[in-house]
């Protein structure tokens, strides 16, 4: 017989007696990047409390964790704590049962409602994932090279085109960072990133989806128009750069600009030796209100079948509590707290990005919420498109032309 | 005279030819392990330079022994590889041997049967998979995972094995036949020796996938004490920054034990050729 | 004849522990899944709708588009593996099995590394070659004065797929390769003595003599390649993404089958229409591997030796 099968039928045997002893909590995540995180600083912090709950942080790599995470559900074999992506991959879970109901877990308290808005049904009456983070997008640029090229940090698409045109005809930096291999990029650093600026933030994205606005108008084309004119600014063979690639043009210092999202903060400050800062996307006019992405990205939630559901809750409470957010936030500069307790940061970039929020609107990315449903899938399309922009394939009129079909031969309101 | 010249033109030709091509196999392979000497920075920065004084870095190396058991995986993985050779080449062989020697009603049907494995991808079944293994208790354990590469080893080995075995002298089992011997004996101690080098290519075309498998493991044994190197490997791929010097190093050292097990069966199918006493 | 036993139970014995075990772990699984390709979700919950779901993917625009466009490159890509990874093969395993050649053992080694390595090094190393930006390609290229020929093919409609199966012909040439090296030494060496006793040597010996003999394994080889291009995926997911740009350009039936079935970042895996894909790939699969079965490997003369 196997050892981890006794001990797996040792701990329920256990479990089922009076005395609640060591119980162990596994967690299902696609954030390998986090190990070392939750090994040295998130777990031992809880364990300072909660002694008595052992908790186990096991990752897969992020390309196969839908599809391993999905197959371990339905067969029953999935650990008692579930990392939720935001939207519909976690709704649909919880509509198939297999995300417990946290609607009544004392910690949600801490939430606002828009932080919940990622993890909660249509109606907003059941909320099934604890909000951990946002990530906020704009660009990270070399000070260096800023100062030396004496070039003013952009506020508007004049003076954004105008810095890049000046680092071009210098020659020593390749303008911007960014490539289409893995198309990605090119949505979510691309069209999402300046996007807002245009469809403006939330007005625009519910006016989509309220199907008052088409993909075809002009303030949803219009960021398609920007991209088309990147093409220009990137490196030489863009066109087979890849995600890695940009982020060690940038940090080698071999590239100025870079389109971010928060994230790369906390890879950045270990690989460059530079001084880096960041801004909010550029708007069209001088005194435009600016709009930026701050996008409900990670949350955690509860296997409805673990057996260890009275442990998770407590684990999960702990997960809603200020001093999660403050560990998670410093931890990981880039990932934004979504707690309504202000979290203080020591990352200078991280205030940075954070300090946007203050002045700019604030929304989310416009593909996630219900439009990427159906099939065609508009999240992917954009993909699609917004690398095909770039590389001057698809006009924007036509890429646009071809999302709003998409989108109208599934979507009722859009048809 | 003219003859040798020949000849020796005709060598000098062959060695350039199989030295080009070796030059193409083993040069990314130059680069993957050159590359997991070096930093991260250092890889990016010049891929092609060789891993010393300045870019000489071990911390792949370093990275991937502090992060988790990798002798366990490697015996892990080992056992899980071994295992499931064993039993894909056994009834591998019986079933080839039954299909290509007897001659029964629906032969060619349970030839095509067994074929079918090779058409769809197992990873379909996942979900019913994983049903059986829970149901059977066997989540997290190495012989969930033998017990899968076996299913999906045999299609491949049946359908070489039983063309390998139809080129068996039927004068020598009709020998052993009218000798007394039983059809057991006949396949175990005539026809398996001979066709040993066809078990040897079929334990390497075997032995490869269930090696560098990543999904099973994933899905049936994602443990620590029993998870595989490969899926070890994977843990420092992440969602933005991927640690490519641990990666590098990881799949470097895994390379090592298959290249072991290939030379095993390589020398094994040579030896099986010309040391056959039949030809 | 009548003197048989009538009951073999021997054939029995032998197929028996093969059978079960496959049947068990496979095909049981298996047949559940392409069951679901019956089925669909509906207003009620998951209904029966026959063959429903093979009409969308052959009727609606926008299914068969992706699906023509998979099986189209997935052919393209068969193609330059008969064209260019088999007729290599062929020729290191006859180079190989020259009598007395040294270093043989070493050459053999060498070429059969690539097959062992896993798809994330292939992946990541080759792109890394290919790179337009870290340069080992276009260094080398430059080398030779060629520089101008280079392009960022991985990331060009035009070049991608024809590159990526290149890597794939870099990576699986030796499977090939040993095939064909087994059964050019399995040839007696009566056979050769005579050939050459008649005046048949080196080249119009190959031709003669060692590729009639051979050609049952190149069969295998070819079935072998046909179905191992229908069912790949692994390549192209790690080096170009489960979209496989640009542009869907290096999209096979593997690829496409995958991001349907399991999903995809916001898209949802769809069992249904991806047991659907399987099933239309289990059709193309087993039309080639009938031809061979009954088409081809019949009429193929095999030797005992």
């Amino acid at each position: 017989m196997n050892k981890t099968y006794l001990t797996a039928l040792l701990t329920s045997t256990l479990l089922a007696g009076p005395a609640l002893a060591q119980t162990t909590l596994t967690i299902e995540s696609w954030r390998n990047d986090d190990l070392t995180i939750w090994q040295d600083t998130i777990i031992p912090a809880f364990n300072a409390q909660h002694p008595e709950i052992s908790v186990v942080f096991a990752p897969s790599a992020p390309a196969e964790y839908n599809a391993a995470l999905n197959s371990k559900l339905a067969a029953g074999s999935a650990g008692d704590l579930i990392t939720c992506r935001p939207f519909d991959a976690s709704l649909e879970l919880f509509n198939q049962g297999h995300l417990a109901d946290l609607t009544d877990l004392a910690g949600m308290a801490n939430f606002s409602d828009v932080a919940k808005s990622a993890w909660q049904t249509d109606d907003g009456a059941a909320t099934f994932c604890v909000p951990m983070a946002s990530v906020i997008h704009g660009f990270i640029y070399n000070a260096d090279a800023f100062a030396e090229l004496g070039i003013e940090v952009p506020a508007t698409e004049a003076e954004f085109f105008a810095a890049l045109d000046k680092i071009k005809a210098d020659g020593t930096y390749i303008p911007m960072a960014m490539g289409t291999n893995d198309q990605w990029e090119a949505a979510t650093m691309g069209y999402n990133n300046i996007g807002p600026n245009y469809w403006k933030g939330e007005e625009g994205r519910r006016a989509l989806i309220a199907g008052e606005q088409k993909l075809t108008d002009p303030q949803w084309v219009a960021p398609f128009e920007q991209l088309a004119k990147w093409k220009d600014y990137l490196g030489d063979g863009f066109e087979a750069q890849t995600y890695p690639d940009s982020q060690n043009l940038f940090t080698l210092g071999r590239a100025a600009i870079y389109p971010a999202g928060s994230w790369e903060i906390s890879g950045f400050n270990a690989q460059a030796d530079f001084k880096m800062g960041a801004f909010p996307p550029p708007v069209a006019a001088e005194g435009d209100t600016c709009y930026i992405s701050d996008h409900t990205d990670i949350a955690i939630g509860l296997n409805a079948k673990s057996p260890n559901a009275e442990a998770a809750r407590v684990f999960l409470d702990w997960v809603a509590s200020p001093e999660f957010a403050t560990l998670y936030a410093n931890a990981l500069p880039g990932f934004f707290s979504l707690n309504s307790t202000p979290v203080e940061m020591q990352d200078p970039l991280a205030q940075e990005f954070v300090s946007w929020r203050g002045k700019c609107e604030p929304t989310i990315r416009s593909t996630y919420q219900i439009l990427s449903r159906g099939t065609p899938n508009l999240e992917n399309e954009t993909w699609n498109a917004s690398a095909n922009v770039i590389r001057g394939s698809e006009t924007p009129a036509d890429a646009a032309k071809r999302l709003q079909d998409g989108l109208a031969s599934w979507y009722e309101p859009q048809k | 005279m003219a003859r040798a010249r020949t000849s020796i033109g005709r060598t000098i030709a062959a060695h350039a030819i199989l030295i080009t091509w070796t030059v193409i196999a083993l040069f990314p392979v130059f680069v993957t392990v050159v590359n997991s000497f070096k930093s991260r920075r250092a890889i990016f920065a010049d891929p092609l330079a060789l891993p010393w004084p300045q870019h000489f870095d071990l911390v792949g190396y370093t990275t991937v022994l502090k992060q988790g058991d990798f002798f366990g995986y490697f015996q892990n993985s080992m056992i899980v590889t071994v295992a499931s050779l064993f039993f894909v080449l056994l009834f591998g062989a019986m079933a080839a041997f039954a299909l290509s020697e007897y001659r029964f009603k629906g032969n060619l049907l349970m030839g095509l049967y067994l074929a079918l494995g090779i058409m769809i991808p197992i990873r379909l079944g996942t979900v019913a998979i994983l049903q059986i293994m829970v149901a059977g208790g066997l989540v997290n354990t190495l012989t969930a995972l033998i017990l899968v590469y076996t299913a999906q080893g045999l299609p491949l080995a049946v359908f070489i094995l039983s063309e390998f075995m139809k080129t068996v002298s039927d004068d020598l089992k009709n020998a052993g036949r009218i000798d007394g011997l039983s059809e057991y004996a006949i396949f175990f101690t005539l026809v398996l020796p001979l066709v040993r080098p066809a078990m040897a290519t079929v334990a390497v075309f075997t032995m490869i996938p269930i090696w560098n498998d990543l999904w099973f493991p994933l899905i049936l044994a994602p443990a620590e004490e029993v998870k595989t190197i490969t899926l070890g490997s994977q843990v420092f791929i992440g969602q933005f920054v991927t640690n490519w010097n641990a990666v590098l190093a990881a799949l470097s050292l895994a390379i090592l034990p298959v290249l072991v097990l290939y030379l095993i069966f390589s020398r094994q199918l040579i030896r099986g050729i010309t040391a056959g006493a039949v030809k | 004849m009548a003197a048989r036993k009538p009951v073999r139970w021997h054939i029995a014995v032998f197929l028996a522990p093969a059978v079960l075990v496959y049947t068990a772990i496979m095909i049981i699984p298996l047949i559940g899944t392409l069951n679901l390709s019956l089925f669909n979700k509906g207003p009620d919950g998951v209904q029966f709708v026959g063959l429903a779901n093979f009409a969308t993917l052959f009727g609606d625009p926008r299914w068969s588009a992706s699906f023509w466009n998979a099986l189209g490159n997935n052919a393209w890509f068969f193609l330059i593996h008969m064209l260019v990874q088999n007729p290599i093969g062929i020729a290191l395993a006859a180079i190989l099995s020259t009598p007395k050649l040294r270093m043989a053992a070493f050459y053999r080694t060498a070429i059969f590394i690539p097959t062992i390595l896993s798809f994330v090094i292939v992946g990541f190393v080759w792109k890394l070659i290919l790179s337009p930006i870290w340069g080992i390609a276009p260094g080398l290229l430059d080398l030779v004065g060629l520089k101008s020929l280079f392009a960022p093919w991985l990331g060009r409609e035009e070049y991608a797929l024809t590159t990526l199966a290149l890597i794939s012909v870099w990576q699986f040439v030796g499977i090939p390769m040993m095939l064909i090296y087994a059964a050019l030494l399995s040839i007696p060496d009566e056979v050769l003595e005579a050939a050459e006793m008649d005046g048949i040597t080196g080249a119009s010996q190959f031709w003669k003599i060692k590729l009639p003999l051979i050609l049952p394994s190149i069969g295998i080889i070819s079935i072998l390649t046909f179905v191992g291009n229908f069912n790949a995926f692994d390549l192209i997911y790690v080096a170009q993404g489960a979209l496989a740009g640009p542009d869907f350009s290096t999209d096979i039936l593997g690829t496409f089958l995958y991001r349907t079935f399991f999903g995809f970042q916001l898209q949802l895996g769809d069992p249904y229409m991806g047991s659907a894909i399987a099933g239309a790939m289990f059709g193309i699969i087993l039309l080639g591997v009938c031809i061979y079965l009954f088409g081809i490997q019949t009429r193929l003369r095999r030797y005992q030796f």
